[in-house]
C-alpha cells in the first residue's frame, strides 16, 4: 500500500553474531512490520531474530560528504591490526 | 471399533481441509492487496500444503492399497473429499478470505493441540509439527480481523458481512459422527464438541476487540466431512487436478 510507511529489516542469522540489513518493506505499524518481515524475509530459514526500524528514523550520511568522511582513512594502513600476530584463541576479529 | 477404513477417513478429513484451503489461498498468489500480504498468503498456503502431504501420506499407508499422497490429492472425486465446507468457499472478497482463515485457524489450533496428545504416535508427531505453523497463522489472522473490524466504516461493514455469511459453515467443526467417536474412544482422535466452548470464547474475544458482533445464527450447514459438498468444490478440484489427470505422473 502506497500510504504505508517504509521499514528497514535486520535479521540475525543462525550463526550470525549481529543483525544484518536484508531489505525493506511497507507496513502500517510495528506489529505488522514484524509479521511482514517474518513472512517476506525468513521464508528460507534465514533468521533467529528480527529487528524492524522505521526508515525515516535512520540518519544517513550525505553522499556529497563522502570525500571528507571516508577518503582520509584510505591512506592510513597503520590503523589495520594486520601488523600484530593474532593469538589463535581470539575469535571474531 | 477402530478399523483402517475409519482411520483413513479421519486422516483425509484433516488432510483435505488443509489441502483445499491451501488451494483456495494459492488462487490469490500474485493478487494480494500488497506485496507483503501476498507473500503471507502464499506462505500460509504452502504451510497447509505441507501439512496436507503429511496427513495424506499417512492416510495412504493406513489404507495400504498403494495410493500415495499424489494419488489421493489428484485422483479422488468430490464425494471422496472430506474437508470442511468452509475450506472450499470461494474467495468472494478479501474480507471473506480473512474471515474464512480466522474461523479455520482458531479451530485448527484447538484441534492440533488435542491431536498432539493422540495415542497414535504418527498423528501426534504430525500435529506437533503443524501446530507451530498454525500458531503463526492464527496470530496473523486475528491481528487482521481486529485491524479491519475496528478500521474504517467500510472495512467494518465488510468484515461483519463476512463474519455473518460464513458463520453457518462453522457448526461442522463441532459435530461428531461415528468416525470421530471411534477415533475419540481409543484416544487417537478427540470429540469435536469439546472444542466448541474454547473456539467460541476465542472468536468472541477477538470480535470484541474488532468491534464485530458475534453472528446470531444457529442454523448450521454440514456434510463436508461426509463428502457432501457445496457446488464450489468440483470447480476447485477441476482446476487443481487437471494437470495430473491430463498428464499422469507429470514431473518437473
Amino acid at each position: 500500500m502506497n500510504d504505508w510507511p517504509l521499514w528497514e529489516v535486520f535479521i540475525r542469522s543462525q550463526h550470525g553474531l549481529a543483525h544484518r540489513h536484508v531489505g525493506s518493506l511497507h507496513a502500517p505499524d510495528a506489529e505488522m512490520a514484524m509479521n511482514n518481515a517474518r513472512d517476506v524475509y525468513t521464508r528460507r530459514n534465514e533468521g533467529t531474530s528480527i529487528w524492524v526500524v522505521r526508515s525515516s528514523e535512520i540518519v544517513a550520511s550525505c553522499p556529497s560528504d563522502k570525500g571528507a568522511l571516508f577518503d582520509p582513512a584510505s591512506t592510513k594502513v597503520y590503523r589495520h591490526p594486520t601488523f600484530y600476530p593474532m593469538p589463535e584463541e581470539v575469535k571474531h576479529i | 471399533m477402530l478399523t483402517p477404513a475409519i482411520q483413513f477417513v479421519y486422516l483425509t478429513r484433516i488432510a483435505d481441509s488443509a489441502l483445499i484451503l491451501s488451494q483456495r489461498l494459492s488462487e490469490l498468489c500474485g493478487k494480494g492487496p500488497a506485496l507483503e500480504e501476498d507473500m503471507a498468503l502464499a506462505n500460509t498456503a504452502l504451510d497447509l500444503l505441507g501439512q496436507a502431504r503429511m496427513w495424506l501420506s499417512y492416510a495412504g499407508e493406513i489404507e495400504a492399497t498403494g495410493r500415495d499422497e499424489d494419488a489421493l490429492a489428484y485422483l479422488r472425486s468430490d464425494r471422496e473429499f472430506h474437508n470442511f465446507l468452509l475450506a472450499e468457499q470461494p474467495n468472494s472478497n478479501y474480507a471473506e478470505v480473512l474471515m474464512r482463515q480466522f474461523y479455520f485457524d482458531v479451530w485448527h489450533n484447538l484441534a492440533l493441540a488435542r491431536l498432539e496428545n493422540s495415542t497414535d504416535p504418527r498423528i501426534a508427531e504430525i500435529a506437533a509439527k503443524s501446530r507451530k505453523e498454525a500458531v503463526y497463522h492464527l496470530r496473523r489472522s486475528s491481528d487482521l480481523i481486529v485491524r479491519l473490524g475496528d478500521g474504517t466504516l467500510d472495512s467494518h461493514a465488510r468484515m461483519q458481512a463476512a463474519a455473518d455469511s460464513l458463520w453457518s459453515f462453522t457448526g461442522e467443526f463441532f459435530t461428531a459422527d461415528f468416525v470421530d467417536s471411534a477415533m475419540a474412544v481409543c484416544g487417537a482422535g478427540f470429540d469435536p464438541a469439546l472444542l466448541q466452548d474454547n473456539w467460541l470464547r476465542f472468536v468472541s474475544q477477538v470480535f470484541e476487540r474488532a468491534t464485530l458482533r458475534l453472528p446470531p445464527g444457529t442454523w448450521m450447514l454440514k456434510g463436508g466431512k461426509q463428502g457432501v459438498h457445496t457446488e464450489h468444490l468440483s470447480y476447485l478440484l477441476a482446476e487443481m487436478q487437471v494437470l495430473h489427470r491430463e498428464y499422469p505422473g507429470a514431473a518437473w
